[in-house]
């Protein structure tokens, strides 16, 4: 790795933890970023000749934060301006800080700078923009090119997305434990829709888009070791890990979405279901389950199974049920009516989800899902409509692509 | 003589590594590694998942508690290891230093050891078999 690689790595690896204590010191989301870029500048000019400090987060909080404060003792001409000098021999300082730093209020900070970004009244794109700004520290063109937009039109997301977060009063004070409850589950929350924004279309910048998923998996970690003994924190990790796994499969040389009983589970990432794996399996001890651990237990499943037909469906759908009973929603009996399909057939898979055609009448997935049942039961006009149906709705030319498939398939079929 | 060699760094920072950053180092640890293996003195090389990932069982008096998280909290975390057979420290230290080349932020501590029990596994198993 070059010198360069090496400290822009030590800078990305700090990044939360030392905007989250700017953050705290300044109450000023604007102020601290400013301060921890002041901090990259001099890190950059000084690690190289001094060596890595012990402990970067630790330099960086308090080179950014002596930076800014003598701004603005200059800005208020108030007092002779200190010489670099003073902070260039860190030692003890440093030392000091990392004492503090393992306080426990250094995970608030960082739980409270991913807090900050799920704000109620953010539309969820913003909620990943400020996040993906803020805590991960993209640049503005890195952030448009994963949403397909322009720079400017982001831009001005950021900042009004910014501007709404400041009107808000950020709880400064340290959260108690029902209040840090809450902070968790939203940030698990925003941190699935960063993922979700990386995994679910496709097409355009597809390497943008898998290091969205990847940003996602890193604060996962990040806040699991934060919050060691969270078994929705374990499960959320473990979902996101044993999806992103699939990802080479997921796609074919044409650039078409394949679907899991079609991948080449030789492509799937050993090390990444592994992880999944372990997590799961220590989600599971708690004893508490939670809609994250539920879906990566399904997911874990999956990953288990080293040929399609070894899939243990019926579990599958024991854990579907279960998840129906926590969060009730007729996208999950949907995804439950593949395993029904798969053990009783896709009769009965029809019937479990006939009665939730009014509700899914616009969403893709449920014709796309019902045409694929029809076509089973050869009943290809009905099948054609649906998936006709699914193209219409289709939001991404990969689904409308995926469903043209379905559709040669049954024309070769009829035709055999 | 049997050493370890055990790889600390910081986690967050390796957690930012791109998959090509991280090839990139274990090829260029990996071409090094070649001398031993081709005297046959290379033994196992092991990469342990992250702490996030790791149980604690310690006790309280006569209490056994099972714990989330690692052992300790520390700055750097022990994220891998390799088993190689050496003639003399000398040795060793050279080795590990030329593995560890160019990378700056990474410390390898070098234990003497000895073989307990060679055990009996393949080296094929993984969590999902």
């Amino acid at each position: 790795m070059t010198e360069l690689a090496w400290i822009e790595n030590a800078l990305t690896g700090a990044r939360p933890q030392a905007v989250a204590a700017l953050l705290r010191y300044f109450r000023d989301l604007d102020r601290a970023e400013e301060a921890f870029q002041e901090a990259c500048l001099r890190a950059m000019k000084s690690w190289p000749v001094n060596g890595p400090p012990r402990d970067p987060a630790a330099w960086l909080i308090f080179v950014g934060r002596n930076a800014t404060l003598d701004h603005l003792r200059r800005d208020s001409r108030n007092t002779a301006l200190p010489d670099e000098e003073r902070i260039s021999d860190l030692e003890d300082v440093e030392a000091d800080m990392a004492e503090r730093l393992d306080d426990a209020h250094y995970r608030d900070d960082i739980l409270r700078l991913m807090f900050v970004c799920c704000h109620p009244d953010l539309p969820a794109t913003q909620q990943v923009a400020l996040a993906l700004r803020i805590v991960s520290g993209l640049s503005v063109r890195e952030i448009a090119s994963a949403f397909l937009v322009n720079e400017k039109a982001m831009e001005q997301r950021i900042t009004r997305a910014k501007r709404r977060v400041s009107q808000a009063n950020i709880p400064f004070a340290a959260p108690d434990a029902a209040e840090r409850a809450t902070r968790l589950g939203a940030v698990a929350a925003m941190l699935y829709l960063v993922f979700n924004e990386g995994y679910s279309a496709s097409g355009g910048a597809d390497m943008v888009r898998a290091s969205l998923c990847e940003e996602a998996i890193r604060l996962a970690r990040l806040l699991l070791r934060l919050f060691p003994a969270e078994p929705e924190i374990m499960g959320l990790l473990a979902l996101m890990l044993l999806q992103h796994a699939r990802s080479k499969a997921r796609v074919d040389a044409e650039g078409n979405a394949v679907l899991l009983d079609d991948q080449d589970r030789n492509l799937w990432n050993r090390s990444q279901i592994d992880e999944g794996l372990a997590l799961v399996e220590k989600a599971l001890r708690h004893r508490a389950p939670g809609v994250y651990q539920v879906q990566a237990a399904i997911a874990a499943l999956h990953a288990r199974a080293a040929k399609p037909e070894d899939t243990d469906w019926e579990e599958i759908d024991l854990l579907y049920q279960m998840l129906e009973r926590l969060q009730p929603s007729p996208v999950i009996t949907l995804n439950r009516s593949v395993a029904i399909s798969k053990m009783n057939g896709a009769q009965s898979a029809l019937d479990l989800i006939a009665p939730l055609a009014e509700r899914l009448s616009g969403y893709f997935y449920y014709h796309g899902v019902r045409g694929a049942y029809l076509s089973e039961l050869g009943r290809a006009g009905e099948a054609r409509e649906a998936f006709g149906r699914a193209i219409a709705l289709a939001r991404t030319p990969a689904e409308a692509a995926h469903i043209r498939q379905h559709l040669d398939k049954l024309s070769k079929k009829n035709s055999a | 003589m049997l050493y370890a060699i055990l790889c600390y760094h910081d986690e967050d920072v390796v957690m930012s590594w791109t998959k090509e950053e991280d090839d990139a180092v274990l090829a260029k640890r990996h071409k090094v590694q070649q001398e031993l293996v081709d005297k046959g003195r290379m033994g196992p090389a092991l990469r342990l998942l992250p702490t996030s990932a790791a149980t604690t069982i310690r006790n309280s008096g006569d209490e056994q508690l099972v714990l989330d998280g690692p052992f300790a909290e520390t700055k750097e975390q022990l994220l891998g290891f390799y088993v190689v057979d050496c003639e003399s420290l000398e040795e060793v230290i050279d080795f590990a230093k030329r593995m560890k080349e160019g990378e700056n932020t990474c410390t390898f501590e070098i234990r003497p050891m000895s073989i307990f029990q060679t055990g009996n596994l393949s080296g094929k198993e993984t969590l999902a078999s």
